[in-house]
């Protein structure tokens, strides 16, 4: 058993590679030692790297980190929260209900300052409770979420929304590229605009997830027993709906939906580390951190000089993952 | 201690316990019998506060049940559920300490003291050499042996447990109940326990409350209430009861077949008059 020291240790190390390999690739490639040179050189440099690397690639770089932070970290708690091994932001239509209440509001006023930009996420944000309690509500049997109901009510009220979402972005004029675009997973939106306006609200919705361990881990026993052992149950649960929702919500605003990260990062380190969720909350989100920015670095370069949306690696990727698991749960007790 | 005062009970208008009054003094051990689906289970979530009443009081410990925070509430009284989708990859430890959990903030950071509350709990169900193993290999006896020790870690006064002794062989629900009194009587816990067996009952209770269909029947020493003509019309047909040939205690026997059907190899006295079998069973 290795100590929790070298199991973050590892995760961060992991999150630094990708952190710089995403920075490196791409149409131009720029070396670890022309990096470091810009950086000794300061931000003042005018010259072709300096200017790629900080007004392209490193805000990039961070809006897919704090994205794949915020799907990991939300995905962990949807899990824990359902005590469903499938939830996952995607699966369960919280990031379709994001993208709906995101473009409505584009629709409405398509973002053309940083204002605009910070309404995007709340609106993002409306979305997705909305979608997650009709999903809760519409998939539960008796006092349970069962796993299969939770992904039918997810898959229906995810098409619902995604055609609403259809029928928004073909009535708006122009743009539909780079729409379509975003809403495959392509972080199209460059510069430091969409970090800025996003990483309030993943802050604060990963911030109260970090501090929910505990209370997490009483969930797993079920509702009776959390209450039992002195727990606000729904109070509980409400909080860390929101919690969840509202670090969907921002991620999706500006990057798209982008499938099965929420899934696949939290049963890795689930499998690799224990089901302890003080430990897995933050485990996950550096580990969707370092999955995004890999799948991401993979769409810039498969292609180059053509960018793929991520969501195509990480769907291609999650999707088999996603159906090996769905077998494996039908045998066994969740835990 | 606990006391229940005309308690009911019910979903919507419904109701599925009516005028119930119990109390359960510390260092007590009170069984609550009856047979499936007459209101046990029920009752047992009506006390620990997660079905709303409809009439009467639960209080524990002179506190109205509904004025407790969930915190305080879960510093009076704790509960053994019954063990099943219990998250199986959890530590044992780890599921102990989580008794310690109305004791702790948000984040959950257990200090010197909650460690050796769990210590203590695991010595005492014996569950300390259980430690590192996962919840899901363990035995259903072990199982519930950790579910125990977590409601002690809670230290509460009051304990309640659902049927404990229901996924155990003869043998372990013996040393299960035997435990029970042993910390009833030395941590002075107000125990009510839901039980199955009448015969489990009559030897580790010190009284019996018999619940049917929805009310309570009877409730006393054992002795008063193990009689035929109580037992009978709840669980149907005919028992016997006998005294233990050990402990003086009653002992609760299902009824023999027919005796033209009965098993004609091995003493049946099929042809004994009526006079003689009463003097044989009784």
């Amino acid at each position: 058993m290795k100590t929790t020291s070298q199991i973050y240790l590892i995760a961060l190390s992991l999150l630094a590679g990708t952190f710089l390999l995403s920075v490196a690739v791409g149409a131009v490639f720029i070396p670890l030692n022309e990096m470091m040179a810009v950086f000794m050189r300061g931000v003042a440099s005018t010259d072709a790297y300096s200017s790629i690397l900080l007004k392209v690639r490193i805000p990039h770089t961070v809006l897919i980190l704090i994205t794949g932070a915020a799907l990991g970290g939300s995905g962990a708690a949807y899990q824990g929260l359902f005590r469903n091994p499938l939830a996952d932001p995607y699966l369960i239509g919280v990031a379709s209900g994001a993208s709906l209440g995101a473009v409505f509001a584009m629709s409405a006023n398509w973002p053309n300052g940083l204002l605009g930009f910070y309404a995007i996420p709340v609106a993002a944000f409306i979305g997705s409770v909305g979608t997650v309690f009709l999903v809760y509500y519409l998939a539960r049997v008796g006092k349970t979420v069962p796993a299969t109901t939770m992904i039918l009510a997810g898959v229906a009220v995810s098409s619902f929304a995604t055609s609403l979402t259809s029928f928004l972005m073909l009535r708006s004029s122009g743009e539909l590229h780079r729409a379509i675009s975003w809403l495959m997973g392509g972080g199209t939106m460059g510069g430091w605009d969409p970090v800025l306006a996003s990483l309030p609200y993943i802050l604060l919705g990963l911030g109260v997830l970090l501090a929910s361990g505990h209370t997490l881990n009483v969930l797993q026993f079920g509702d009776e027993q959390a209450h039992n052992l002195g727990l606000h149950v729904e109070r509980t649960k409400l909080i860390l709906i929101l919690a969840a929702s509202l670090a969907t919500a921002a991620a999706v605003s500006f990057s798209g939906v982008i499938g099965f990260v929420g899934l696949i990062v939290p049963h890795m380190v689930r499998i690799l580390w224990g089901a302890d969720y003080r430990r897995m909350v933050p485990l996950s989100i550096l580990g969707g951190a370092s999955m995004l920015l890999a799948a991401d670095a993979l769409a810039r370069t498969i292609m180059a000089p053509q960018v793929l949306p991520v969501g195509i690696i990480t769907a291609l990727a999650g999707a088999p993952f996603f159906l090996w698991l769905l077998r494996s749960v039908r045998n066994q007790a969740f835990g | 201690m606990l006391e229940i005062k005309s308690l009911s009970v019910g979903y919507n208008e419904h109701l599925i316990l009516k005028d119930i009054s119990l109390s359960v003094h510390p260092g007590e051990v009170v069984a609550l019998i009856g047979p499936n689906g007459t209101g046990k289970s029920t009752l047992i979530r009506a006390i620990s506060g997660v079905l709303p009443l409809q009439g009467g009081s639960i209080r524990l410990c002179g506190s109205e049940i509904g004025s407790l925070s969930s915190g305080n509430r879960a510093r009076t009284l704790a509960v053994v559920p019954q063990i099943q989708s219990l998250p199986a990859s959890f530590n044992v430890y780890q599921a102990i300490l989580l008794g310690r959990t109305p004791y702790l903030g948000w984040l959950g950071q257990a200090g010197k003291r909650d460690h050796d509350t769990v210590c203590q709990a695991m010595l005492q169900t014996k569950t300390d050499h259980l430690t590192e193993r996962c919840i899901g290999e363990l035995s259903g006896g072990e199982q519930q042996r950790v579910l125990l020790a977590r409601a002690l870690a809670q230290t509460t006064p009051i304990l309640i447990m659902d049927e404990p002794t229901n996924h155990l062989d003869v043998s372990h629900q013996s040393s299960f109940l035997n435990l029970t009194r042993k910390l009833a009587v030395q941590n002075g816990l107000a125990v009510l326990v839901a039980l199955h067996d009448l015969n489990l009952t009559s030897l580790y209770a010190d009284r019996v409350a018999v619940l049917f269909e929805g009310r309570l029947k009877a409730i006393g020493v054992p002795e008063q209430v193990f009689v035929e003509e109580n037992l009978s019309p709840i669980y149907g047909g005919q028992l016997r009861v006998i005294t233990h040939p050990e402990y003086g205690t009653p002992l609760v026997l299902p009824a023999g077949p027919d005796l033209e059907y009965a098993p004609q190899n091995r003493g049946y006295i099929v042809e004994a008059s009526a006079q003689l079998r009463e003097h044989i069973y009784v």
